[in-house]
């Protein structure tokens, strides 16, 4: 087997085991769409074009409550803020390619990609290793992909008494639990929260969210910076 | 702006802030302190999605009492915090929550 392959066909294989949850987070971003009053068109695009789960259903959350295109735009950039230090840590690796190979490799760096090959960049010295990232990226688009289908053909069936909206906090929630164990984090939380639900009504355009979102940030600067790491 | 140019803004938003660290980073622009701050932002914003959803009602009034979601979402987050798995976090609220408004009429 040709060299690269291999490398392309290990990333794949590294990455298999995170996909399990991706399926029904998939399924879920799909029904939530349609449920909410999306195009099957429309909702396939999301999947291609804006290719990321969280930003997806922040997108759809805020989109059906009206907010306004701004304050859409910035959640989906603050939620994907993340990925600045994904490719911080990644640039080392992917310094030496040619521009072309970047702009496919960012298309496809996406959380569970970047845990897993990460992890072989480091450790690789092959003059191809970035071929990892593409097959973990790949499996994780064609997944999500697929997954996405499944739930527009399924959103469609599931009735709306079912209240599945309920599914955005949680999988929200979900994705905070390693948080709750950490002080510091359990403060931030609490501090975006309380400021989400009490600026509801009162600040406009929605943009609640992006001021709480900022009000935890400022609560995690200064907390940091009197309490440090080592209590975590 | 139509959902149509929004969904395109929103892939180039995404697209870029995974594109720009790699392709314009020299070394270390980011220092520690940066870097520390930043891995807090999914504790700062995901709360104010998750707060709003579970404790206000449809017209955005504070609703604690008799309020489904809120037992829902005290169930999840125990599950959550003990298996640390995500999917047992989603199905235990929402089956939870399917309990609750079917079984017990809340």
């Amino acid at each position: 087997m040709n060299n690269k392959l291999k490398i392309f066909v290990k990333g794949i294989i590294d990455v298999s085991p995170l996909m399990i949850p991706v399926v029904p987070f998939g399924i879920i971003f799909g029904v939530l769409a349609i449920d909410m009053g999306l195009t099957p068109y429309s909702t396939m695009a999301m999947s291609i074009i804006i290719f990321g789960g969280a930003s997806q259903i922040i997108f759809l959350q805020l989109f059906s409550a009206g907010a306004s295109s701004l304050v859409i735009l910035s959640s989906v950039g603050a939620v994907n803020s993340r990925h600045l230090l994904y490719g911080a840590v990644l640039s080392e690796h992917l310094s030496g390619l040619r521009l072309t190979w970047k702009i496919i490799v960012s298309y496809f760096l996406v959380d569970q990609a970047f845990i897993i090959s990460n992890d072989y960049l480091k450790k690789s010295k092959d003059e191809n290793k970035h071929f990892h990232l593409l097959g973990s990226g790949f499996t994780c688009w064609f997944i999500w992909q697929t997954t996405t289908f499944l739930g527009i053909i399924l959103g469609s069936i599931i009735p709306a008494k079912l209240g599945l909206t309920f599914a955005i906090p949680l999988t929200f929630l979900a994705l905070l639990v390693d948080d709750f164990r950490k002080l510091i984090n359990v403060m931030v939380i609490i501090v975006s929260g309380a400021v989400a639900i009490f600026g509801y009504q009162i600040i406009p355009f929605k943009a609640y969210v992006i001021v709480a979102a900022l009000c935890g940030l400022c609560a995690a600067f200064i907390l940091t910076k009197f309490i440090g790491k080592k209590n975590d | 702006m139509t959902s149509w140019s929004l969904i395109i803004y929103c892939g180039l938003i995404t697209f870029l802030t995974r594109f720009s660290m790699i392709a314009l980073l020299k070394k270390e622009m980011f220092n520690d302190r940066v870097r520390e701050v930043l891995s807090y932002v999914p504790s700062a914003i995901f709360p104010a999605i998750i707060f709003p959803a579970i404790f206000l009602d449809n017209s955005g009034v504070l609703d604690i009492e008799n309020n489904p979601k809120v037992i829902a979402a005290i169930i999840a987050t125990i599950i959550g915090v003990l298996s640390k798995n995500i999917l047992a976090t989603i199905f235990s609220g929402l089956i939870s929550y399917w309990m609750l408004i079917f079984l017990f009429n809340f």
